[in-house]
């Protein structure tokens, strides 16, 4: 067998050997897709019903301005930010979209708005591009992206509580941002950025035909329980967001695992044709060859005669 | 009149339906709630919830913190963690009860003591009794 053929075969092989791979891969990023979705669906009772007693304890509450995870009478010294990214790669522009706009963000801050920002990272990509770029991490939580419990989302959202509600003196945040990817459907994810506190309370203008919340009795005081209410509400939306994220990142994987899986495809067969095309020649050749030498034989016999 | 009961955790619906009587632990003390209670929204304590459904059977569930928000005959019971009396490991719960009153794991003496209703509580609901 000629060499370049040779040399094509074994290039068809591998890539046939990589594509197996990629596909493998968009399998079973389709399919954690789906879970993840699921994941998200199951919370939202929980979330609905937290935010209507969350209304229903704020709407009631007197000191609703003084509460501190409420408040923004605060300094402007230090802003914390949260990065929700994958711990692994091979999955496009996922991980480093979510930087991006976490990068602007921190921008933002401090530029436009004279903030230290302090950086809190998910994820092994984000941690991996703080640490390249030697800037220092509040605190980073790795393994956890793919599939976030809520015990992972109890445990930041309590280490950044535990930020804001130290003095800005002590190094406390003065307001908490989150950036992570949000799942639209299978083919749309953004990146969204959000500010988780101090809480935006939202005035809701009364229309005609809503009824009214009732009249409830608060057990034991309208206070009490709007305090303990925030902080599970904090949690909650850290575990939505890093739900939402895990979808996406299952989305995103899939994607790239697709592109990958066509690209090995149509280099099959454009590698596929060199190698018929090196056959065919070399078939070409040995012919010419018998029949020259043939030829030559012949002519050696009728000279003889 | 029925009570429209359900009982959520942070990742799951837990139980849902109709119930005539909840019981529940709430920071103030055990409530009851029955048809035609008044609105209500407390704060939920570590402890046992015990639905009364309408066909005489009685569902029990582990609460860890939470919120219990009661209107027009309507019974919303919000906790971070709960489980229902038959997805409790019993053994489990035990091994921890003893390592939590012995003294516990971790130094502190708060986080013990949370660990140590916890686990009772698991083995209160598994058992379902109040």
């Amino acid at each position: 067998m000629g060499a370049q053929l040779r040399v094509v075969r074994r290039r068809i092989r591998s890539v046939q050997a990589t594509k197996k791979i990629t596909k493998a891969m968009e399998l079973i990023a389709a399919s954690r897709i789906v879970k993840a979705q699921n994941r998200l669906t199951a919370t939202r009772p929980y979330t609905i019903e937290l935010s209507r007693a969350l209304t229903a304890a704020a709407s009631n509450s007197t000191s609703i301005d003084d509460h501190p995870l409420l408040s923004t009478q605060k300094q402007k010294v230090r802003a914390a930010m949260v990065v929700i990214t994958a711990d692994r790669g091979l999955a496009g522009a996922y991980s480093s979209n979510a930087i991006r706009e976490a990068q602007a963000l921190s921008n933002l801050l401090q530029e436009d708005e004279g903030y230290e920002v302090v950086p809190y990272v998910v994820g092994r990509k984000a941690e991996g591009w703080f640490r390249f770029r030697g800037r220092p991490v509040a605190r980073a939580w790795t393994g956890i992206s793919d599939q976030p419990s809520y015990e992972d989302a109890t445990e930041i959202a309590d280490a950044v509580l535990e930020r804001f509600l130290q003095p800005t003196e002590e190094g406390g945040a003065d307001q908490i941002h989150i950036v992570y990817t949000g799942f639209k459907n299978m083919v749309t994810q953004e990146v969204r950025v959000r500010r988780i506190l101090p809480l935006e309370v939202v005035e809701e203008q009364e229309e005609a035909g809503t009824e009214l919340a009732p009249l409830y009795d608060f057990e034991p005081s309208a206070e009490a329980v709007l305090d303990a209410l925030l902080p599970r509400y904090v949690r909650t939306v850290i575990y939505t967001a890093l739900l939402e994220s895990a979808a996406s990142e299952h989305a995103a994987r899939r994607r790239a695992m697709k592109a990958a899986t066509d690209n090995a495809d149509d280099l099959i067969k454009s590698l596929t044709r060199q190698a018929n095309q090196a056959r065919q020649a070399e078939i070409t050749q040995e012919i010419s060859e018998i029949v020259g030498g043939a030829d030559a034989l012949s002519s050696v016999t009728a000279g003889s005669e | 009149m029925t009570l429209q009961v359900q009982l959520v955790a942070a990742d799951r619906s837990v139980w849902s339906g109709e119930g005539s009587m909840v019981i529940a632990r709430t920071v103030d003390g055990d409530i009851g709630v029955l048809p035609g209670h008044e609105p209500l929204l407390a704060e939920l304590a570590s402890g046992v919830v015990l639905v009364k459904t309408i066909d005489g059977d009685d569902v029990a569930a582990a609460v860890h913190g939470g919120f219990i928000s009661v209107d027009a005959d309507a019974v919303s019971l919000l906790a971070e963690v709960a489980e229902l009396s038959h997805e409790i490991d019993v053994d489990r719960a035990r091994k921890a009860l003893d390592e939590a009153s012995n003294g516990g794991a971790s130094d502190d003496d708060d986080a013990n003591r949370a660990a140590q209703i916890r686990a009772e509580t698991r083995l209160r609901a598994a058992e379902a009794r109040i």
